[in-house]
């Protein structure tokens, strides 16, 4: 069981090490960071500081070992295009993209969960299949033509949201806030929506198969078997099975939020992380991209670690098969 | 040519299928046969000024020539959406195509011969899996970008949209041409091709590969739809095909700046022409599956 721990450890961390490598190399390789980064009547006394700032006097293997060093010390080197901090660049973006995150998954907790056990529960009804109807649109509908759908209603013909930035926000320290105020609120709910819609989807069907499934399985017809009332026998003993492995696969999509973030961003000018990576594709912007590569992976393969990991941890039976 | 006989004999039992194919059909022949009569609107000559910003025929100031209204360059919306259809059409398949020949040589390569190159090419597949198709799409496109700058032609625009998509697919083809060769290597017919002295090359493209197509067909068809979506999003960013040889992501990107003035119909056309060319490749690629699927076969 340890022994399984510390190898799969490892392995994160060798994935890791290949994914910075290969970002690395696209940052040692493309454009000329001197060219950009320093302005025409810079001194060598500049030039040379600037060198010894971004270990370009050193060689390669050793370069790649600071800048190893240096993210995980916070220091993520220099953009091309604004001349900041990429660390900085971050942090100042990142409040904007962890609500809007944040709101489309409560959005998707409070709707998609309740219409997913309602399709598997009861699947024949109208309701349930009006909501899968629904939900197709979901997977086929492109991101961003949801946002302009929703901006064409509620923003445009009815005019009850905005139709682009965060509203009034309020700063808290270093983190800045649109859920204080009302106008942040208005803006934040077609956007959030717009990134929910996807998961929504995934959700609702998902547990529908799942609850399809668990309600044949036997310990469903010995509850039912024991004269446990139907609702007894759905809340308590089925769809806490049918929860573990929709959270799970929702987990593992957080690579696909991400990615879709940059679309919802891009349609509703929401000042967020996405907003900054598809400006720096824009001006190609390699050490931000690269960041932004190694930062994905990471969310990704930390997320799969730990899912795998807690396995045992949730589900008893995989624990006596290992031993 | 039996698998064909029967797979078009099923269309009977599934009209979403038929409907679909036959969507499809129009949509070919509307992309590819109205550029053939028509100017190109992207040309100066095409434009008109005059009537830009025209309404749909039904609504107040609309006008017979442009039966769904025009765009703020005064281009008629039905030639306009024929070019981006063809440039979303050709652009999805040719991808697909790159993710298929460059994931097919890999997923041989790795079935047939196995051991290290295995080991190395799905490793490879497996970190790339981290990434969503998009992501790696637009991050591609940025290198790209950082190589020739910009202000590129929009021939190479397409061609680097087309290797961005290609490539950000091949994982998936390599894994299931991959899984297949397993099966099949170790069938007796492979055996009997190696008595009779046939090079590993012959075997693997003669005998091997007509029998893994299946599954293959089925997941060109899925991603077809998604390399159409993943293109119009590129576009809609900006960061795909510029206005100059639209794409409908290009097309829709430009109509959105006119939504909030009131003039849906630039942005609403080409989202529905998008939209609707995208279930239809879904729903035929679902069939395909159930199709292929021995478990559902008897079932419908």
């Amino acid at each position: 069981m340890i022994l399984h721990f510390v190898e799969r450890v490892l392995q994160t961390i060798l994935v890791l090490l290949v994914i910075s490598f290969v970002a690395f190399m696209l940052i040692s390789t493309l454009g000329d960071p001197l060219g950009v980064l320093l302005p025409p009547d810079a001194t060598i006394a500049e030039r040379n500081a600037l060198i010894a700032r971004l270990n370009l006097d050193q060689p390669l293997l050793q370069r790649f070992w600071s800048f190893v060093m240096g993210i995980l010390q916070g220091d993520f080197g220099l953009s091309y295009r604004t001349q900041q901090d990429v660390g900085a660049m971050i942090a100042e973006r990142l409040p904007a993209t962890v609500e809007l995150a944040f709101v489309s998954l409560l959005i998707t907790i409070v709707l998609a969960i309740p219409a997913g056990i309602l399709c598997g529960v009861k699947p024949k009804t109208l309701v349930s299949r009006a909501i899968m109807l629904v939900s197709i649109a979901g997977i086929t509908l492109p991101n961003f033509v949801i946002g302009i759908l929703l901006i064409a209603v509620f923003s445009v013909h009815l005019g009850w949201f905005p139709s682009f930035g965060r509203g009034t926000v309020v700063e808290l320290g270093n983190w800045t806030t649109g859920l204080l105020t009302v106008s942040g609120w208005q803006a934040i709910i077609l956007p959030a929506f717009t990134l929910a819609s996807f998961q929504m989807t995934f959700v609702i069907r998902m547990l529908r198969t799942q609850l399809m499934e668990v309600g044949h399985s036997e310990h469903i017809r010995f509850a039912r078997a024991r004269g446990l009332s139907e609702t007894r026998v759905w809340f308590v003993y089925a769809i806490r099975n049918a929860l573990l492995p929709t959270v799970t696969m929702l987990g593992l999509q957080l690579g696909n939020i991400i990615a879709f973030s940059v679309v919802t961003e891009s349609v509703f000018a929401w000042p967020g992380l996405g907003s900054l990576f598809l400006q720096s594709v824009q001006s190609a912007d390699i050490p931000v991209i690269a960041i932004y590569l190694i930062f994905v992976g990471a969310v990704y393969m930390l997320i799969n670690l730990a899912v795998e990991l807690s396995y045992p941890l949730i589900d008893p039976r995989l624990k006596r098969r290992s031993a | 040519m039996i698998v064909a006989r029967s797979l078009f004999s099923t269309f009977r039992s599934a009209p979403g299928a038929t409907l679909a194919t036959l969507a499809i059909a129009a949509l070919f022949a509307y992309a590819f046969l109205v550029p053939l009569f028509t100017a190109d609107p992207f040309q100066l000559a095409g434009m008109s000024i005059m009537d830009s910003f025209t309404p749909p025929l039904w609504m107040d100031g609309g006008n017979p020539a442009f039966p769904l209204g025009a765009d703020d360059q005064g281009r008629n919306i039905i030639t306009a959406m024929a070019y981006g259809l063809r440039t979303s059409i050709v652009v999805g398949v040719s991808a697909v195509l790159i993710g298929l020949v460059l994931g097919g040589a890999l997923g041989l390569l790795a079935g047939f011969v196995g051991g290290r190159t295995d080991a190395v090419i799905m490793r490879i597949a497996d970190v790339q899996l981290a990434y969503p198709a998009l992501l790696l799409a637009m991050v591609i496109d940025g290198i790209a970008t950082a190589v020739v700058g910009r202000e590129r032609s929009a021939t190479l625009a397409i061609a680097i949209v087309i290797f961005a998509i290609g490539i950000a697919f091949w994982v998936q083809f390599a894994r299931t041409i991959r899984s297949s060769v397993l099966v099949e290597r170790d069938q007796d017919y492979v055996a009997a091709a190696q008595i009779t002295g046939r090079s590993k090359l012959a075997i693997v493209m003669w005998h091997i590969l007509p029998n893994v197509m299946a599954p293959v067909l089925v997941i060109a068809t899925i991603n077809l739809g998604i390399a159409i979506i993943t293109e119009a999003t590129l576009s809609f960013l900006g960061i795909g095909i510029p206005l100059t040889h639209p794409s409908l992501g290009a097309l829709i990107r430009n109509g959105n700046a006119f939504l909030q003035s009131g003039e849906w119909w630039i942005s609403a056309w080409p989202c529905l022409v998008l939209v609707v060319l995208v279930i239809a490749v879904n729903v035929l690629g679902d069939h395909l599956r159930d199709h292929f699927n021995p478990k559902l076969r008897g079932r419908s």
